[in-house]
């Protein structure tokens, strides 16, 4: 199973991310159509991208009337079916980091999905702050960081 | 031809706000961006009114690539009157707030008359409000950011002049996002002379391109050519910052207000150190992929401080210019440069000159309140203090070099060019770059013809940059290039990426326009042109093309450039063939037929 891992220190805020997705997901260049969102914190000129976690057990396919909203058993993503969508929103109202939002420019959830298993954000990032692998890998870099601290005494 | 273009149009006096379609006989001859604005310039006011009148127009142009992935196209060209010197500004600057207009639904803004009272304007989408405020003058710029966030939304971003444009120094800057700078010829100031603090914007309309296959092909194929790209990789890595062990390397680093062209202490503040000593990370402008800019913390008297930057240019102005190599002093100097908004280039630069008068024995103790030896960072530090409140010695800081060596009796100490403060390459050991400073359109600047590439890089012979050659030539070409390149919104660093060839195929996968790569190059030329004619008729000649004396008669004195001077002679004779390239007249003022010939009249 494959997850969209978030370096935020390698970030640089260009929005690519934001116009990748929202072009792919809503035909335009939009960052508030886009299921990735880049935040800005200003003082210290920081970036945090946050995108759909894909919950195992998710609120937002628990709250949904139409069963508009279901988790692919095989990829472990939650997916979103557009046709079967009333646009009540109570996804959005119970996704507790905000990950599901409306399209602005027509009757349609914003929902990542990891565009069927090649993420165009991850395409457009130059910096590698987002990478999309294996469940068992994500952590792989971090590990050999800490496994080189060890090794140089740190 | 999908592409609809927007200008809004306010007015300060009678609070008139009024939107207009832009026009595509105009876009198809002189582009957007810098092109756009200065024809607007040169047809609607008369180019001899006083720059901090109301009569005076301050425009602020985007590309028609604003707001897409295409890498670097979200510039924006603030075009006016400089204050500075009197001659067609336009002032280069990216960040956030260029995307966040076009996102808002606007290329252009076109801000006329001036405000009873400050006033900052919130543009939210289509809703448009001229705002009081007072609260806000006085304030520094990263303070005037956050207020704006707090009273706006907390994703506006921001343009705004912090106290040395409300003040009216001539070396103002509009800052961007509190940390980028539209830095050149006075535009700050322009600002502050209508009362405008700021502007707030916020876009949720995104930028509806054609959205093709073609297009997509497009930015897959370009972002390939990002990733394999050496100079990306070098911009990414050290900003501009490296430039200063290249060009000191070449001899050609002005040091000590250009009694010399070497730094013995440049390893101090290159590229390297400050990777080493106070890089924190990597920042970007919207939609760019390079993300030169740097993103730094540095100690001063036992305090932090995080900003956008250094640069290259303020490394140059507030370290070589000044014989300080102090990276922490010359980096707080940036920093307090945006926070005071002022042009980094020109306050660096001044300081410079007033630290050669002293150390010259021009100006003493008596005119000072602290002695300023060149090498004085603490002098230096102090001095941008005074400068932002124009206090004393700071007041004519503010006004620039120029006036500030004049009073004093000795304009000749001023590094200028038509009153702007030259940059960081040394024309004594890169000869074009003379040609390029005495003819910029907007006075001493490296970005109009930056012939560095082909004189140092693009060669194999390491004493070209010497020679006079064809420079005349190469400038004329790089103008007209890099007028296109302004006048699409694109960086200039993205010339690692592409060229103008893209640029056509660019405007036809994004908007179904068909411009080629001549017809361009024709728009370059004809943008050129209409700034001159904009100079010549607020009474610029070719008595004002010239350089600065000590570079016709000092001599580089260390390095390898040494004994290096520019040659007058020389200097006449490029000049001259530049006016014959462009066809103008032996004073510089472009003939008829070659106006004709461009469509101009």
């Amino acid at each position: 199973m494959k997850v969209l891992t978030i370096n935020t220190e390698e970030c640089t805020g260009c929005k690519l991310c934001e116009l990748a997705c929202s072009f792919v997901k809503a035909g335009s260049f939009n960052p508030l159509n886009s299921a990735i969102k880049i935040y800005y914190f200003d003082k210290n000129l920081e970036f945090v991208p946050l995108v759909c976690t894909q919950c195992r057990d998710a609120y937002c396919v628990k709250v949904c009337p139409t069963g508009s909203l279901y988790r692919n058993p095989e990829t472990g993503v939650v997916e979103y079916n557009k046709a079967l969508c009333i646009m009540c929103k109570q996804c959005m109202m119970a996704c507790p980091w905000g990950s599901i939002k409306p399209n602005l420019t027509s009757d349609a959830m914003i929902k990542c999905d990891h565009c069927g298993g090649d993420p165009e954000c991850v395409k457009y990032c130059p910096q590698g702050a987002l990478l999309y692998v294996e469940v068992e890998d994500a952590v792989y870099f971090k590990q050999r960081e800490t496994a080189t601290k060890y090794l140089r005494g740190e | 031809m999908k592409y609809r273009g927007e200008l809004l149009r306010i007015n300060l006096t009678d609070k008139n706000i009024i939107r207009e379609k832009l026009k595509a006989d105009i876009f198809f001859n002189y582009l957007w961006g810098r092109g756009y604005a200065s024809k607007l310039l040169l047809d609607e006011m008369n180019p001899a009114v006083d720059p901090l009148s109301p009569e005076n127009k301050l425009i602020f142009a985007l590309g028609p690539f604003a707001g897409t992935p295409l890498p670097a196209t979200s510039r924006m060209m603030v075009v006016t009157k400089g204050a500075l010197n009197g001659l067609i500004a336009s002032s280069n600057v990216g960040g956030y707030f260029p995307f966040e207009l076009q996102h808002a639904g606007y290329t252009l803004i076109v801000i006329e008359g001036k405000a009873d009272n400050p006033v900052y304007i919130w543009i939210n989408d289509e809703t448009v409000e001229i705002r009081d405020a007072s609260h806000l003058w006085g304030k520094t710029t990263s303070e005037v950011d956050a207020l704006l966030k707090d009273e706006t939304h907390p994703e506006a971003k921001t343009v705004e002049i912090g106290p040395a444009g409300e003040k009216l120094s001539r070396i103002a800057a509009i800052i961007i996002d509190a940390h980028r700078a539209a830095g050149r010829t006075g535009v700050g100031a322009v600002m502050g002379s209508k009362n405008l603090k700021a502007i707030a914007v916020r876009g949720t309309r995104g930028v509806s391109v054609i959205s093709s296959q073609r297009l997509k092909d497009y930015l897959t194929k370009i972002y390939e050519r990002v990733k394999k790209s050496g100079g990306v990789t070098m911009f990414r890595t050290y900003g501009t910052t490296r430039t200063v062990r290249a060009i000191n390397s070449i001899g050609a680093f002005p040091t000590h207000n250009h009694r010399d062209g070497f730094f013995d202490e440049y390893l101090l503040i290159d590229g390297e150190n400050v990777n080493k000593e106070i890089l924190v990370r990597n920042g970007s402008c919207a939609g760019c992929p390079i993300a030169c800019n740097r993103i730094s913390k540095v100690y001063w008297k036992g305090e932090e401080y995080v900003g956008g930057g250094p640069e290259y240019e303020t490394l140059w102005a507030f370290g070589g210019q000044t014989g300080i190599s102090d990276l922490h002093a010359v980096t707080y100097a940036h920093f307090l440069a945006n926070e005071y908004g002022f042009d980094g280039i020109s306050l660096g630069s001044t300081i410079a000159a007033l630290m050669d008068l002293f150390e010259s024995g021009i100006i003493g103790e008596d005119n000072l309140p602290f002695p300023v030896k060149f090498g004085d960072a603490e002098a230096m530090i102090n001095l941008i203090h005074l400068a932002a409140k124009r206090e004393g010695i700071g007041d004519l800081i503010a006004e620039g070099s120029y006036e500030l060596t004049k009073h004093f009796g000795h304009p000749k100490f001023s590094m200028s060019v038509k009153k702007q403060e030259l940059p960081a390459y040394d024309p004594r050991g890169v000869k074009g770059m003379g040609l390029a400073y005495a003819t910029s359109n907007r006075g001493g600047c490296h970005v109009r013809a930056f012939t560095v590439t082909e004189e140092v890089y693009n060669t194999d012979d390491p004493e070209y940059r010497l020679k006079y050659d064809d420079k005349a030539l190469i400038v004329k070409e790089l103008q007209d290039k890099q007028a296109v390149v302004d006048s699409l919104g694109i960086c200039s660093f993205a010339r690692t990426i592409y060229g103008v060839d893209d640029f056509s195929e660019m405007l036809e996968v994004t908007w179904d326009i068909d411009l080629s790569p001549e017809k361009l190059l024709k728009c370059g030329e004809r943008i050129w042109n209409v700034e001159r004619l904009f100079n010549v008729r607020a009474g610029f000649t070719r008595e004002h093309d010239t350089l600065p004396e000590r570079l016709f008669k000092e001599a580089i004195k260390t390095g390898p450039s040494k004994g290096e001077i520019y040659d007058k002679r020389e200097f006449e004779k490029l000049l001259f063939e530049y006016y014959r390239l462009r066809g103008w007249d032996e004073n510089g003022v472009p003939r008829e037929k070659k106006l004709k010939e461009l469509g101009i009249i």
